[in-house]
């Protein structure tokens, strides 16, 4: 049995550490570079170069910069109000079916590389998370904190997992250009972006067919949760607290 | 099955060769330094536009260079390159600049003229990506490619972004020249993130120059058997998924647990199919965002945004889904990487 040797994981600490304590990504990663190289014992000079070649070499990760281009126009024109229209005339809207037509095409259009389309602040906070509320709103009348936090929540719930699952089958994506690369760099040939983001698709429906199941599910659950607060807390209208918006 | 680096060196020729597509996305890059150099009210904008002039820098001369002073110099100035990258967006001197977006009712005036129009340039994007990879890969005018046959997804990407640019030339009467320089806008609200995925996979370079993967597969081998594929796949996602949880970022366990467990143990021990692997185990790692506080943009920014009183509610309401997907993704990969 040869020694153990952990020198190699204090870059691992430094990373650890680096983003625990919020420095910036950049700098943490490189000085954890610097202290990886230090503990292993090799040269400044060597450091650098290697530094160097791994960067040139995996510059394949900018590729995505081409797209921002098609992005950027399509959204000076109005991209993002075309898809907000969208969304707005669904009819028959329950706070469910808001939640998984939004879903469903969040996360279509993060697998088509979309990503910027919607988001936290651009979507979900000025247009999902209103939707939602109003719709539950019309159901059973003012709501209280507790739901109109659960309902909230959902609707960013939503927007994380819907985009995350999604946007690994874009080609062109930096989590697919990682893969190719770091599969380029250890040597394990003949895998294009394209097989990766292919095997990306499984998980996908397996996202979309268990959320979309949570969220047939959030209707009864809304009710149950507006039942429980009436019989428990005889003070029920004080926990709605009045409309409010910034 | 022989290129293993990203160089080109002895490939065929090709119109969209690795090497101009480098060069095409230096010219981008540097089309958004003088942009951003034209911009007077910009906050940071001599420093913003020489953390973007470094970075184009390797693109424009990396190639010409090592043909003309050699790996080794070229190696070390890109090298110096990455750590004032570093040092300019640790400083917080990268910053957005201001942009001229049209108001609001004029954004909405065309989106109705245009209509659902708007979509087609982006969709055509993956399309054409993929029917060029998969049909049209070979095509070749006297010898000479039109898609680089060692980067045949990249070459065709560019093709498509290409094509869509013209498309929604037709459609919004928005030519290239302005869309590139629209791109600014997008390119600083990411800022200094785009270029984290190259730093992480530099920093995975260094890993394996100081043998961090043979460190970790030491400590793996204590706990486990290496025969025993079922608890090599659990450990795999299950360490994808913590080790994202602790640093809040996928990227970043990717390249550690992957070297120490998913390529020695799993790949080189039992040859696995790398694609699947890798795609599943990233996945498993988002399994993990979705349920960490360190990923803050996501999951508590926007319990901010929603004024919520609970600011972990967003990440309560995801774990059950993280964990479904996590069970999922072991079975999964354990089901399509073993080839025998």
């Amino acid at each position: 049995m040869s020694e153990l040797n952990l020198l190699p994981l204090t870059g691992i600490l430094v990373v650890v550490l680096g983003f625990a304590f919020r420095f910036n990504p950049l700098l943490v990663v490189t000085v954890a570079g610097l202290i990886t190289g230090w503990a292993v014992d090799l040269n400044f000079a060597e450091l650098l170069a290697t530094f160097g070649e791994k960067f040139m070499n995996s510059r394949q990760l900018a590729s995505f910069l081409l797209i921002l281009p098609v992005i950027a126009i399509l959204e000076r024109y109005g991209l993002q109000n075309r898809a907000k229209n969208w969304i707005a005339n669904i009819k028959g809207a329950t706070t469910a079916r808001i939640l998984s037509v939004y879903f469903v095409v969040r996360e279509s259009s993060a697998a088509l590389g979309l990503l910027s389309l919607a988001g936290q602040a651009q979507t979900v906070r000025p247009l999902l998370a209103p939707m939602a509320l109003g719709a539950a709103a019309n159901a059973h009348g003012e709501l209280p904190k507790e739901v109109k936090d659960m309902i909230s929540a959902h609707s960013a719930a939503c927007d994380n997992i819907a985009v995350f699952f999604g946007e690994d089958i874009f080609i062109a994506f930096g989590a697919v250009l990682l893969m190719d690369a770091f599969l380029k760099e250890n040597g394990i040939a003949g895998i294009e972006p394209l097989h990766i983001g292919l095997w990306a698709i499984p998980t996908a429906i397996a996202a979309l067919i268990v959320h979309l199941f949570r969220l047939a599910r959030l209707e009864a659950k809304i009710c149950n949760k507006i039942a429980e607060l009436k019989s428990t807390s005889a003070n029920y209208n004080k926990s709605i607290d009045s409309e409010e918006t910034a | 099955m022989s290129a293993v680096s990203s160089n080109t060196q002895g490939a065929q020729p090709a119109l969209l060769s690795i090497d101009n597509i480098y060069l095409l996305i230096g010219f981008v890059v540097l089309f958004l330094v003088v942009k951003t150099l034209q911009d007077k009210n910009h906050p940071k904008r001599l420093t913003t536009a020489l953390f973007w002039m470094l970075f184009g820098n390797v693109f424009l001369f990396g190639d010409l260079s090592i043909a003309l002073l050699g790996e080794t110099i070229t190696y070390q100035w890109v090298g110096v390159s990455v750590l004032l990258i570093a040092a300019l967006a640790g400083l917080g001197l990268v910053s957005m600049g201001t942009y001229n977006m049209p108001k609001e009712d004029e954004l909405e005036r065309h989106s109705q003229s245009i209509g659902n129009k708007l979509f087609i340039p982006a969709v055509l994007i993956p399309i054409i990506t993929v029917i060029c990879t998969l049909f049209l890969g070979g095509l070749n005018i006297g010898g000479v490619f039109l898609f680089d046959q060692n980067h045949l997804t990249l070459a065709s990407l560019t093709l498509a972004c290409g094509g869509a640019l013209l498309v929604a030339w037709k459609f919004t009467s928005g030519s290239p020249v302005q869309a590139l320089g629209e791109s600014r806008r997008l390119v600083d609200s990411i800022g200094w993130a785009a270029i984290l995925p190259q730093m992480l996979a530099m920093l995975g370079g260094v890993f394996i120059v100081a043998n961090t993967g043979t460190a970790i597969q030491d400590i793996v081998t204590l706990f486990i058997s290496p025969d025993n594929r079922f608890m090599l796949v659990v450990l795999y996602c299950v360490g994808m998924a913590l080790f994202t949880m602790i640093m809040g970022n996928a990227f970043a366990a990717f390249p550690v647990m992957t070297a120490g467990i998913a390529v020695p143990f799993l790949i080189h021990g039992h040859g696995a199919s790398p694609a699947p692997l890798v795609a599943i185990g990233m996945y498993s790692g988002y399994c993990g965002t979705l349920m960490t506080p360190m990923a803050a943009n996501f999951n508590i920014v926007p319990a901010a945004l929603l004024d919520l009183k609970d600011k972990y509610q967003v990440i309560k309401v995801q774990i059950p889904t993280a964990i479904a997907l996590l069970i999922v993704n072991i079975f999964l990969m354990y089901g399509v990487i073993f080839n025998d």
